[in-house]
Formats: C-alpha cells, structure tokens, sequence
C-alpha cells in the first residue's frame, strides 16, 4: 500500500516534467521566432537582439528548456505582451474566480448526477430510468457555451431575473460572500454543471445497477435488512469510483471553462486565455495552460491517492 | 505437385468462404437488431436527412451564404422569403445553416478520423508489441492525458492561430491518446488467445498474425469507440470556432455563427441561438447512434 503511493507520487514527476515540456513547446510551435513572445514586434533589431541573448534564445532547444523551467519554478512565468505585467499576477485572481465557478458546477452537476444515476440504477428499465438516462444524454451532448446563451436570453434577456455577465454589480472584480454577487455565478455555474451531470448520471447508473445484482446485497436483504441499509452499503461500495470521477471532472472544468467564461465574461482563467488568443500574448497564454495543466496533473495524483485510502481492494502495482 | 496445390487452394477457398458466410451472418445479425431500435433509426435518418442537405446545400438554399443587406439585419422568425431571419449582416440564416454544416460536419468527422487511423496503428502496435514499444507509446499518451481535451485543442491551436488545417491538426491531437489507450487494451486482450498462439505456432510472422488475426478483431471495438467521440469532436470544433480559432468569418460555420450572433441577443434571441440547435441535434443524433451500434454489435466498453 505504501509502496504503491509512493510509486504513484514518483510516477507524477516526470509526468508534470513532459507536461511542462508540451508547454514550452507552445511558443515554439507557434508561427513565427519564439523571439516574438517576449518583445513586441515593433522593436528595433538591437534590442531583439540583446533580448535574444539574455533570455539564452540563442542556446539549443534542450538548455533553453531547463533556464524555462528553472524560471517557472521560482514562479516567473514571464511578462504579458499586451499589458507588460507579470503573467502570474494576472492569473492569480484568475484562479480563484475559476476554481470557485468550477467547484460550484462540479459540486452541483455531482449532486444531480448522483441523484439521477441512483435512482436510474436502483429502478432500471422504469421510466425513470428511462428519463434520467435521456437527460445523461443531452448533458454530454449539448455545446455548453450555447446552453449558457439560451439561458442568458431566458434568465437575464426575457425574465430579467439574473445577470448575463460578470461576477459583480458593475463589473467590480471584488467578489464578496452576497447575492448580489451569487447571483452572478447561477448561470455559469449551472451551464457548466451539464456535463458532469451527465457523466455522473452515466457512471453512478452503471455502478449502482452492477452493484444491486450482487450477491452480497441478496445476501443482505435475505438476512431482512431495509431498504436503508442495504442503501447505506451500496453507497460504500460505489463512492471510491464515484468520487474518483467527480475529482477528474473537476479539472476537466477548470481547463474546459473557457468557453462558458467566455459567454458569460466571467473573469477567469477561461477569459484570461481567450483574450490571450485573441492578442496572440504567447506568454499569457502560455503560463494559463501551464498552471491549468499541473493543477490537472496534481488533481490526478489527489484522486488516486483517495481512492486507494477508501477502497482497500486496489492495491495495484 | 499440381494436385498438391489445386487442393490446398481449394481448401483455403472453402475456408474463405466460411469466413465470408460466418462474418456475413454477424452482420446480418447486427443490421437486424439496429433494425429493431426506433431511436437509433430515428437518428441516423435525421442525420442521413442533415447530411443531403448540406451537401446539396448550394440546390436547396434559398439564398447566398455571404451576400448580406444592411436593410435586412437580424429579422425574426418567420419573416417571409427569410424564414429562420437574418443575421447581423443581413445575410439568410437558413443558408448559411445549410452551408455552415458543411465545415461543422467536416470539423467534427476527420479528426476523429484521422486520430482513429493513428490511433489504431500506434495502439495495436503497441498492444502487439509489448515491452519497450508498449512503454514508450503508452508514457507518451500518459502525458497528453494529463491535459483536459478542451484545454490541449485551445492550447495547441491557440499557439498555432487561428485556421482550419490547425484546428484539425490540434482536435486530431486531443483523440489521438484516447484511442491509443482503447486500442492497446483490446490489443493485449486479444493477443493472448489461443488461436493466436496457434498462428505464431504456425509459423505466422507477427504482421501477418496482426493483419489476420488481431486487426479483424479489435477494429470493431475501436470504431465504436471512435463514432462516440464524433460528437464530442463537432462539440469541441464549434468551440474552437466560437473562440475565433477555428474557421474565419465570412466563412459560414456553425460555432462561429453562434459567435458573431451573440451580440445580437438582446435583439433576435431565438435567431441567434439557432446554430447551436444544429449543433446539438446534430451531436445528440451521432451519440445515440453510436450507443445503438454499441449494443448492435455487443461491444463492451
């Protein structure tokens, strides 16, 4: 057991390494001299020049890699092309819009997901069923930034119940614990909720109906335990696989938000990236991906590490 | 000599023949239970249905995709010659629903299908394989998992720029690594079975056991797999598009469509969600039918 965890916190390093590697690939795969991410084209040839040397552009791939990396862990991400501020002082309150959106959305799309898929699961074949798993299916299926749009034309454009955008009154990037500002995070936080609904649906339907045909819970009922209890060991058995889906989705959200901010102008990550491509502001973009990524990265590791707490039967490796 | 030869060539002719007969009567058994399943039915016609209508786009639109009118913007539902309005440049939103599906379709079906093909040749390879090939390809796909799809589709072509060839290069990228680990899988799977033993007791070298024996059996599994990442795809490279990385205006697509009308809600609402109806018809449909095809075809997966 501890030799596996081990295993898997070792495993993760050279992991985050090549994620790290696939980012600063980005600026060289761009179109152009990677040289064009620092200055501006419009600077004159000397400076570029100097440029070049100090930041060692003029090194092979695989040094210029290790000064990248040595900057990115003392935290220097770079300086943004459009604004000349540091890349990490931007995304640092990106992050937090981004997570709380991204937590809220998972929390409920969880919620309903469990609900759904649970009551699919026990009742299959019912209509229930039937329902929960056409709504699993519209989750996954639907292009969430448009969802979010007919919600805005419903919500904010006819009702005039909740704001389309931002996450303030006004537009002020102070986030304070009121409605005023909740009701900013409704919209977005339910259009993102879809998929995870969806795919929670899916997943707690299968495991909760693969469970219930085990003999253990024949067993359980035969010995003349209630519906309670017996619920209360299904729900044991299926919340280590369960869990471990909702912790990915997550991330998926936390690196899949940028469409949903991007309709609802939510100041996150997801904007900071789409105004980034927009600008062509490489750097920008190019930090956003790298912190999103290891975010992604160590909530994988975090997942893996519960599940094998709560479920004593994986001891792989 | 001769008879010798007549004889094994017939034999292996017969043998052929039954493997025709055999594999013709499992997919006369798989026609027959998608025939069974209303939903799948119902779904694949209304794609058949939307497939003949963007090809036939140029014969069935009423309008000219890119030719607009100031004095005709965003009219509603229902105006008469302009029956789902007009957009922001007052150009017919019908027809560019039908030429816009033309890109969305493109968009959503080839890098599927392009990540299927390497998908499949680096996964079976790797299955097959074993060993050091099976690490190396496997770690590879270890690291482009460890990004969120849509994340890595904008990164890859946010880097690159806007366009169509970098939006299917970077979506071909984000199903690539999914397919490897499917097809790896039912690799290994079957690569322990008897009757391949028995080929490589034979005699058989390993491409030939490959093409003969593993293909048949594991390019099933994988094309199912594949169809239900179509509409995760058309979702992703309308987004694409909606981010403005995809298609440039004025080309007609159905994610860029949805862009450029956003700012028309507060005046046209329901013209300007329509793009995203197609989308989602169109991505319910492929998801239904390939959950259909899965149980036609007994997959597990």
């Amino acid at each position: 057991m501890l030799f596996y965890l081990l295993r898997r916190v070792l495993y993760a390093i050279p992991i985050a390494l090549a994620v790290g590697f696939v980012c600063f690939m980005l600026v060289q795969i761009a179109p152009g001299d990677p040289i064009n991410a620092i200055v501006p084209p419009d600077a004159p040839a000397d400076v570029v020049e100097q440029v070049r040397r100090d930041y060692g552009l003029d090194k092979p791939l695989a040094i210029q890699f290790v000064l990248w990396l040595g900057k990115v862990v003392q935290g220097d991400l770079g300086r943004s092309l459009a604004t000349g501020r540091p890349v990490w002082a931007d995304l640092r309150s990106a992050i937090g819009n981004t997570l709380m959106l991204a937590a809220f959305a998972s929390g409920l799309g969880f919620l309903m997901g469990v609900v759904l898929g649970g009551l699919a699961g026990t009742f299959r074949g019912s209509i229930i069923d039937r329902a929960a798993v056409t709504t699993a299916v519209a989750g996954v299926s639907v292009p969430h930034y448009w969802l979010g749009m007919v919600l805005v034309v419903i919500f904010s454009v006819q009702l005039n119940v909740l704001p389309a955008m931002g996450a303030g009154p006004g537009g002020s990037d102070d986030w304070a614990w009121n409605w005023e500002h909740m009701k900013h995070l409704v919209l977005p936080a339910i259009t993102l909720a879809v998929i995870p609904m969806g795919i929670v649906t899916r997943t707690v339907r299968g495991i909760v109906a693969e469970i219930m045909n085990q003999e253990f819970v024949t067993a359980l009922r035969g010995k003349g335990l209630g519906g309670w209890g017996v619920f209360i060991h299904v729900v044991k058995n299926a919340a280590p696989n369960v869990l471990a889906v909702m912790g990915l989705q997550l991330g998926y959200l936390m690196g899949g938000s940028i469409l949903v901010e991007t309709v609802f102008s939510w100041p996150g990550t997801g904007l900071l990236l789409n105004s980034a491509i927009f600008q062509r502001d490489l750097p920008v973009l190019q930090g956003t991906i790298l912190v999103l990524a290891m975010f992604f990265v160590m909530l994988n590791l975090f997942v893996d590490l519960i599940q094998t707490g709560l479920d004593p039967r994986i001891k792989r490796g | 000599m001769s008879t010798a030869t007549t004889a094994a060539a017939a034999e292996l002719a017969v043998q052929a023949r039954q493997a025709a007969s055999a594999s013709d009567g499992y997919w006369k058994g798989v026609l027959r239970r998608v025939s069974r399943d209303p939903v799948t039915i119902a779904c694949t016609l209304v794609l058949l249905l939307m497939f003949l209508a963007i090809v036939f786009a140029p014969l069935v639109a009423p309008h000219d995709p890119y030719q607009g009118s100031m004095i005709r913007r965003l009219r509603a539902i229902g105006t008469p010659n302009y029956p789902l309005g007009t957009d922001e440049l007052g150009r017919d939103i019908l027809t560019r629903l039908l030429y816009g599906g033309r890109l969305s379709w493109f968009m959503g079906i080839v890098p599927v299908a392009l990540a299927f093909a390497v998908g499949t040749l680096l996964g079976v390879t790797a299955g097959f394989m074993g060993g050091r090939v099976n690490m190396l390809i496997m770690r590879v796909t270890d690291v482009f998992y460890a990004f969120p799809s849509v994340l890595l589709a904008v990164a890859i072509s946010g880097a690159l720029g806007a366009g169509i060839m970098n939006a299917i290069l970077a979506l071909t990228l984000v199903f690539v690594p999914p397919i490897i680990r499917v097809a790896e899988s039912v690799t290994q799977g079957v690569r322990n079975l008897d009757f391949v033993d028995a080929a490589r007791a034979s005699g058989a070298s390993g491409f030939t056991i490959v093409r003969v024996h593993v293909l048949g059996n594991v390019l099933g599994p994988i094309f199912i797999y594949a169809t239900s990442q179509v509409s995760v795809c058309m979702i992703l490279a309308s987004g694409l598009s909606f981010l403005g990385l995809g298609t440039r205006p004025p080309e007609p697509e159905w994610g860029l469509m949805l862009n450029t009308l956003r700012t028309a809600i507060y005046v046209q609402p329901w013209v300007a969600v329509l793009p995203g109806v197609c989308i989602f018809i169109t991505s319910i449909c492929f998801n239904l039918v390939s959950d259909g095809l899965r149980q036609a075809m007994d997959v597990k997966g």
